[in-house]
């Protein structure tokens, strides 16, 4: 009897596990066979996260620079708030968005709820304090002199930055990279302003949300496949890149 | 040392006999009845009569069935005829029986730019929509309430949509919320409509056609298929419900004065009452 149901179980668990395959090699062939929906869905995920870091990361790296190299009043309380900025929860970024985008909101009529442009917004806000902190850091532990150096040269003040900012290249990379990958997985902003329509506001990780509910897994676990290969690759590319620079210096 | 090691034994099998015979039944159903506080109302009832608990999974149509496809449910309220036809017609429910019926209703923005107010037929409306390009938010869930609307576009014969028709994947009140926002149409059940009905400017702008009925249906889970599903449990919820006692519950039932479901499983005792 024991020995019955414990094989029922197995049988069962099997059934699972070769359910599971299935979907997985279905998730292949929608990846391989050039699926539109899910094609679609990658590069809108990709569009809206590349145009947000791309927004974001030159602003963040000048207000990092001149938080790190120049005193001014209230300095050290703005470097405090980006930190804490960086624990803000993305749908509590996408609540205070939603509030003023809706059509009864103070930005109502710029009509940008539930468009890919409210997206970008969100993702900037959300990556923009993590950029700042870790590229501040990153400024902070600079020599010096690299950059009073430069000046006394008679290098451009914009021209000493770039300089600057290829010695630290290294830190300086790894914020951009932290920042995208805190916003291309991000789901609570993106559904709530996004709206997840499809092929107009539905990225990858709302549309896994939804395959998901909808009991759909092939197209869950084919998007999975992206956003983790995406992800890995990213790290694995910094970390590469990072160890290379050690062995230089 | 032995005895107690029996009599602990003993004591588990006890235990686990009991507690087999005390599982709840698993019922996988639709959000709409879950929300609108009538399986609250029923459930109670029927535990009280036949000792039966029943643990409530509230889900879309589409993933109740799936649930049950995969023996994590012994039996399945819904509401999409045609799935439940295929879901009795491959084996997996058996003794599908009506149990009430709501209606669906076309909402939209009070200015209604379509202009499908006044007498027209729901398809009529819809065909004016799609002619007039006005934004229309679909649930693109694969809940009832998006298969219904998708057999009314394929009864319009509109088959390809444009930008203006917008699949969010979400719930009802989501779809509601999100049309308020954009001024569009969508098709919603009129329990969720009432429940939200206030926090929106938009207005009920088709509604009672044959076409919107909405019924729904009980299917027990075919008990050949899992070893473990609950059949006769089930079939004694079937039962209940479609008695005159449970039809007269559902009967009665009220949201803000409102009746929500109407009983069609024994109408007639119903209305000579």
């Amino acid at each position: 009897m024991a020995s019955n149901s414990s094989t029922q179980l197995l049988l069962k668990t099997l059934l699972r596990v070769n359910e599971i395959n299935q979907a997985s090699v279905a998730a292949f062939q929608l990846l391989i066979s050039g699926n539109s929906d899910i094609w679609q869905i990658i590069s809108l995920s990709f569009g809206v996260s590349l145009t947000a870091i791309l927004i974001a990361t030159p602003v963040a790296l000048v207000v990092s620079f001149f938080l790190a190299f120049f005193q001014f009043p209230l300095r050290r309380t703005l470097i405090s708030l980006f930190n804490t900025f960086m624990s803000v929860p993305a749908v509590i970024i996408g609540l205070t968005l939603y509030l003023l985008l809706s059509r009864s909101g103070p930005l109502g009529n710029l009509g940008l709820l539930f468009t890919s442009k409210a997206m970008i917004i969100g993702q900037i806000l959300l990556c923009f304090p993590l950029l700042v902190a870790m590229a501040h850091s990153s400024f902070q532990a600079a020599d010096r002199r690299a950059w009073e150096t430069a000046i006394t040269l008679g290098a451009k003040p914009w021209r000493a930055f770039f300089t600057l900012m290829y010695e630290l290249r290294f830190g300086l990379i790894a914020a951009v990279v932290a920042g995208f990958g805190r916003i291309i997985a991000e789901i609570g902003c993106s559904m709530m302003v996004g709206g997840n329509i499809l092929n107009a506001t539905r990225n990858i990780p709302t549309a896994i949300a939804l395959e998901t509910s909808k009991g759909e897994f092939a197209q869950g676990i084919a998007l999975g496949i992206v956003l983790l290969v995406l992800s890995l690759a990213l790290n694995a590319g910094v970390s590469i890149f990072q160890g290379r620079g050690e062995l230089q210096a | 040392m032995k005895t107690s090691a029996l009599f602990l034994g003993l004591l588990c099998l006890f235990i686990s006999v009991t507690a087999y015979a005390n599982e709840p039944l698993r019922l996988a159903t639709t959000t709409s009845t879950e929300n609108s506080g009538l399986l609250a109302k029923l459930l109670p009832k029927f535990t009280q009569q036949t000792g039966v608990l029943v643990d409530v999974i509230a889900v879309g149509t589409g993933k109740a069935l799936q649930i049950a496809r995969n023996g994590d449910a012994d039996v399945v309220i819904v509401h999409a005829r045609q799935a439940e036809n295929i879901f009795v017609a491959e084996g997996f429910g058996v003794n599908r029986r009506d149990v009430m019926e709501n209606d669906f209703v076309l909402v939209g923005p009070a200015n209604d730019p379509a202009a499908i107010s006044g007498k027209n037929s729901t398809l009529k409306a819809l065909t004016k929509i799609a002619r007039t390009q006005s934004t229309f938010i679909s649930r693109g869930d694969h809940s009832g309430t998006h298969k219904k609307e998708h057999a009314l576009w394929q009864h319009v014969g509109i088959n390809s949509m444009g930008h203006w028709h917008k699949s969010i994947g979400q719930g009802m009140g989501k779809a509601l919320l999100m049309a308020n926002e954009l001024s569009a149409y969508t098709l919603t059940d009129r329990g969720t409509w009432l429940a939200y009905k206030d926090k929106l400017s938009l207005k009920i702008l088709n509604e009672g056609g044959i076409l919107l009925k909405n019924p729904y249906g009980i299917i027990a889970v075919n008990p050949a298929l899992h070893k473990d599903i609950q059949y006769l449990k089930a079939m004694r919820l079937i039962a209940w419900l479609t008695s005159p006692t449970g039809q007269q519950q559902i009967d009665q039932f009220k949201k803000n004065g409102q009746q929500l479901f109407y009983p069609t499983a024994i109408k007639d005792v119903i209305t000579s009452e």
